[in-house]
């Protein structure tokens, strides 16, 4: 037998590895690129001035001021709230950690419609402290606010998740020498902690980021769809689609996946700087033990 | 052995964690499955036991049933391309996995239905075969199994990158054929990651709203989604049957959820015994 020469691995014969290579080439083609395309395509099928006198239009502008404007509430909000469960979970020992954990994650498996449902019966009128609101005269529902809680409940596991995994990790031991050097909690958070978790953090942010400013389902719920008011911009895009404004439709998704591409574009150099890693690996566990990470 | 408490910030870091889960997460639901649960037994059943609540779950789970098994087979192929084999634009490919993710939902709904519509680029050729899309229940597999391809990829490719080379070479140096190989080897070691990322995406689809509604026509008792169903109860102010209908959905994706952690923590299990 030779030495030296490995034999193929599975799967390296030159007909079975062209045949997959194109089948999986042209089918992400047809259905992952293709929507891209058209996307563009029709955004711009009046030329430039067609899509100008889109994204110009009054509405169009109040609905990208206002999913701005949720995403610079939820996000920072659901930072602090990321840091803070992060924190809690992994540099102390409580009773239901793991629990509480699941509890965070709820929002990944729940639909956006029942999540906007739910925040209906809190504070509608039908709801808990709908009534009281109402008679105090604070909205909620039909407004910013309504948009924004339920903006947070969709995105509420995004920062958590990708903090636990790394901050577990890491340990607990650079963190209990700078106290024990007479550091303060904060001082220790932003000089040690911080550092070390940076580049996750900012991907959790990124994809919470993204999430909030396309979620659709939870905010249609709550929002009321009232144009020129509580229309974000992924329901502005279904209500130009419905009233057959078809390239002002498209202009308007134009936005939404330029800001997705973004968000890619963003998550790779954010993975080159080893950041979502430590998040996906629950399955392939060795590489989350400390001291066994490559 | 008990270790004294050093560091500080237990209570402030807990005690926000606990408020805002409270306040963002359990105290909706919590007002959700009350209100369902104030309709009594009789008529809680009665709603989500008509005619038309159950031609949504059916059109609902056989649809993401079907995307699910496409994505089985188009997101397997799709990690082990990635993970295998090298060709150009293979990076580009596996940044662009992560695009039904990143792209929402309601775009990737427009997109998709003008893809597939009877006067769109694929719709056109599709209807000269006879076959149609668009507004039909492939319509929504389609849509569902494009927001949920990412979850089969993401969770088969770090477990296929991790790989022992050694246990192939021993089955071939054994004379193993490359099926029998990956049927009896490589198969069984993706397995648990596989399930995970098989009932994740499962999960997402039922729950799908967005990318669906454009593309599925919502004709009762034919194309109209769980979730959808919900939103028209809604809309005619018949808070109570949604809610119920919504906490059929919740009740889904609670078995869910738990079924996804058992397969995790078993595949935790397998992983640290080896």
């Amino acid at each position: 037998m030779q030495r030296g020469k490995r034999p193929p691995r599975v799967g390296d014969n030159p007909a079975i590895r062209r045949t997959l290579i194109a089948f999986v080439l042209v089918l992400g083609a047809l259905l992952v690129l293709a929507p891209l395309v058209v996307i563009f395509t029709q955004a711009f099928s009046l030329g430039p001035a067609g899509f100008a006198r889109t994204i110009g239009h009054p509405d169009t502008r109040h609905a990208i001021m206002l999913t701005v404007v949720t995403a610079l509430i939820a996000v920072p909000v659901n930072t602090v709230f990321g840091i803070a469960a992060a924190w809690a979970i992994t540099k102390f020992d409580f009773w239901g950690r793991r629990f509480l954990l699941v509890v965070i994650e709820i929002p990944f498996s729940v639909s956006p419609i029942v999540a906007g449902v739910a925040y209906l019966f809190v504070y509608g009128l039908q709801g808990v402290f709908g009534p009281m609101l109402d008679s105090a005269g604070i909205k909620i529902l039909f407004a910013l606010p309504g948009i924004v809680l339920a903006s947070m409940f969709v995105t509420a596991p995004f920062v958590v998740r990708e903090l636990v995994p790394l901050m577990q990790a890491q340990g607990r031991d650079l963190e209990e020498a700078a106290t024990s050097l007479g550091a303060s909690g904060w001082r220790t958070f932003f000089s040690v902690t911080l550092p070390n978790i940076r580049w996750a953090l900012l991907y959790g942010v990124v994809l919470c980021n993204a999430r909030v400013m396309g979620e659709f389902g939870a905010v249609s719920v709550v929002s009321g769809n009232i144009r020129g008011q509580t229309n974000t911009l992924p329901l502005h895009v279904e209500l130009l689609y419905h009233d057959y404004q078809t390239v002002g439709a498209f202009a308007a998704a134009a936005i939404l996946t330029v800001l997705a591409i973004v968000t890619i574009a963003a998550k790779v150099l954010l993975e080159r700087q080893g950041a979502g890693r430590a998040s996906r690996p629950a399955l392939a566990a060795p590489t989350a033990a400390p001291g066994n990470a490559k | 052995m008990t270790r004294r408490r050093v560091l500080p910030g237990l209570p402030l870091s807990l005690g926000i964690t606990l408020f805002y889960v409270g306040l963002i997460v359990v105290l909706p639901l919590g007002a959700l499955v009350f209100h369902a649960a104030s309709l009594g037994p009789e008529d809680y059943w009665r709603v989500v036991s008509s005619a038309r609540a159950v031609a949504s779950y059916r059109v609902t789970v056989l649809s993401a049933l079907a995307a699910t098994a496409f994505n089985l087979v188009f997101g397997l192929a799709l990690a082990w391309v990635l993970v295998r084999y090298q060709f150009p634009g293979k990076r580009l490919v596996d940044a662009i996995v992560d695009l039904p993710f990143a792209l929402p939902t309601a775009v990737a709904g427009i997109a998709l239905t003008a893809l597939f519509a009877p006067n769109g680029w694929f719709g056109s050729v599709l209807a000269e075969t006879g076959v149609k899309v668009a507004y039909t229940p492939l319509g929504i597999m389609i849509a569902m199994s494009f927001t949920s391809l990412p979850f089969i990829v993401r969770t088969v490719q770090p477990v296929l990158e991790d790989l022992d080379p050694t246990l192939e070479e021993a089955a071939q140096t054994l004379g193993g054929s490359d099926r029998s190989i990956f049927l009896r080897v490589i198969l069984p070691l993706l397995m648990p990651a596989l399930l995970a990322g098989l009932s994740l995406s499962f999960a997402r689809s039922l729950g799908e709203f967005g990318a669906v509604i454009f593309i599925a026509g919502n004709q009762p008792m034919s194309t109209e989604i769980t979730a959808l169903l919900t939103f028209i109860r809604l809309e005619e102010y018949d808070y109570q049957a949604a809610a119920a209908i919504a906490s059929v959905l919740l009740i889904t994706a609670f078995v869910m959820l738990a079924f996804t952690n058992l397969l995790q923590a078993r595949a935790l299990r397998h992983t640290a015994r080896s």
